[in-house]
């Protein structure tokens, strides 16, 4: 599907894709996760042909990238990072105009429209112009205008950053919808919790390289203990310096609150029980665990 | 050269898909036709109505002809020059960098080349219609009855694509709206009085009259003005071939430009 071998990229003498691999196979949903401006942006215009590589091989639907990339686009569909509906046209023309520039005829792709209103939930919408949809229904027209090509590989750029909870969960449905009729979706994010639900494999970048990569369990098992204690309060701090750090593998402090990372979570519970000025909440080593132990606490501006 | 070199400045590859780019941008004008034609024709037309009967009367006849008739073959380029010059700054850059249509047409199989095409060509036709429009209105008034006249159609789109082409220049450059004041203030406002619009180029000084013999507008009025007096311009082939240049190397400039703008 799409295959990068050893790809580099410069802006002026910064290194922004410091030689990274990455392979996609057929039907698979991969996420590429990383802090913002780890380089996930620009490996995805890299992969399109947008910009080219300064060293390295790119293979995008069998074609040679940059060389071919016009052709390779034919079959692919993607979401930016912010939308960029026309604001002069109506939603109906919006899906209109932008199947003619993949070459497709008027009536083909007006017999598309409907279905693609319809997985987009906006049914009724087609004479809607866009400044009155709502973000979530704007990030899900962009979406059916990814689709309006029917293409077999997806490219989508932080699909629910900005978005609500309901907004999130109902792309989060149609995208799992999308793969299980079998399209290939290459996703960027910064959300541990949709690479977690979504991605069957992810790669961690940091820095323009790829620092781990994996299923999301894989990662986790082999990147961190599989229990979480995070401890709240004025005593945790002293907890953390007294019991917690003798019975937890990891103890890592951000403000007032203890992460307590351990295999043995009944050992770590039982130094908590009866102690009244201490809250805590106990839970499984997620993603997100993973990622800030790999990319550090830091922040990312 | 090294490969990007060898891509920012790589031939131009023509192709006809800039239509998608055309006709997107005809649709969303004919959203608005109405005001836009309206407001394309309200301000050249003040200008040659009034200073044309205004200060006409008070003077004699300008190069054999009514003042009103000379000005008119003048507001017909100038007005052909604006329409393709604001098409090719405000709008363009409006949708290369405000509202990132650019971006959404090169996700597709698009070019960036097809995309800079299609908007110099529409810039253009936006001329066509500004052109025709006064052209029609020129008849309509009775100042000019030669057939010759229907040569200014084609023109108007050879104006078109040289202002274009400039203009997507200035755009390639731009990083905000402000930006394309200098172009008018130190480009397209001397040109307007130095070119030949309001009053002969004769009038000027022997060292403005040379440096209007280069400017493009000179070049269209050259070509216009002996067109609505009924005579076949002098040098002709010289007119296209200064416009054309200005068209062609425009042209090629702005899309080094824009690549080296948008593919890095």
């Amino acid at each position: 599907m799409l295959v990068l071998r050893g790809v580099r990229k410069f802006y002026d003498a910064r290194e922004v894709v410091c030689g990274i691999d990455l392979e996609l196979k057929p039907g698979e949903c991969f996420g590429l996760l990383g802090p913002n401006g780890a380089g996930k942006t620009t490996t995805l215009r890299l992969a399109l042909g947008l910009s080219d590589p300064d060293a390295g091989a790119i293979h995008l639907l069998d074609r040679n990238i940059p060389r071919h990339a016009r052709e390779a686009r034919l079959r692919v569909g993607v979401l930016p990072q912010l939308d960029n509906l026309d604001p002069d046209f109506t939603v109906f023309e919006n899906l209109l105009v932008y199947g003619r520039y993949f070459g497709l005829a008027d009536a083909l792709i007006s017999s598309r429209i409907p279905e693609l209103l319809q997985f987009a939930g906006l049914e009724g919408r087609a004479d809607s112009r866009i400044q009155t949809l709502s973000g979530g229904m704007k990030r899900r027209l962009s979406l059916a205008r990814a689709l309006v090509n029917d293409p077999d590989l997806l490219v989508l750029d932080e699909p629910t950053t900005g978005l609500d909870p309901q907004a999130r969960h109902l792309i989060w449905e149609r995208l799992k919808q999308l793969v299980a009729r079998g399209k290939t979706i290459l996703l960027t994010t910064h959300f541990m919790d949709e690479a977690e639900r979504l991605c069957d494999r992810v790669a961690v970048m940091d820095n323009g390289r790829i620092i781990a990569d994996g299923s999301p369990r894989e990662l986790i098992a082999r990147n961190i203990e599989p229990e979480v204690v995070e401890v709240y309060g004025d005593a945790a701090d002293a907890w953390a310096r007294s019991a917690g750090r003798s019975v937890c593998e990891r103890v890592e402090r951000i403000g007032e609150t203890v992460f307590c990372y351990t295999q043995d979570d009944e050992r770590v519970l039982a130094t908590l029980e009866n102690t009244e000025e201490l809250r805590y909440l106990h839970r499984r080593a997620n993603l997100e665990d993973v990622f800030l132990k790999l990319t550090g606490r830091d922040l990312r501006d | 050269m090294n490969s990007y070199a060898h891509k920012i400045f790589a031939p131009p590859q023509l192709s006809r898909r800039f239509a998608h780019v055309w006709r997107r941008n005809f649709l969303v004008w004919r959203k608005l036709a109405i005001p836009s034609v309206l407001g394309n024709l309200a301000d050249p037309m003040l200008y040659m109505l009034g200073l044309g009967y205004g200060l006409g009367t008070l003077l004699p006849q300008v190069d054999g002809t009514p003042y009103i008739t000379f000005l008119a073959a003048g507001t017909v380029c100038y007005s052909t020059m604006n329409s393709a010059t604001f098409e090719a700054l405000y709008s363009a850059f409006s949708r290369m960098h405000v509202q990132k249509t650019w971006d959404a047409i090169l996700n597709t199989p698009m070019g960036l080349d097809d995309v800079v095409l299609g908007e110099v060509i529409w810039a253009a036709s936006k001329s066509v219609l500004s052109g025709a429009a006064i052209v029609i209105i020129i008849w309509a008034l009775g100042l000019s009855h030669s057939p010759l006249t229907l040569w200014i159609f084609p023109l108007t789109l050879l104006i078109g694509l040289t202002f274009g082409s400039l203009g997507l220049v200035m755009t390639a450059f731009a990083p905000s709206y402000d930006f394309f004041m200098y172009y008018f203030t130190l480009v397209i406002t001397p040109m307007v009085l130095l070119c030949g619009v309001f009053f002969p180029i004769a009038q000027l000084p022997p060292l403005f009259q040379y440096v209007a013999g280069v400017l493009p507008l000179t070049h269209a009025i050259g070509l216009v003005r002996p067109l609505m007096n009924d005579h076949i311009p002098n040098a002709w082939w010289l007119h296209v071939a200064v416009l054309a240049g200005y068209a062609a190397a425009g042209f090629y400039a702005s899309l080094v430009l824009i690549r080296r703008r948008l593919l890095s």
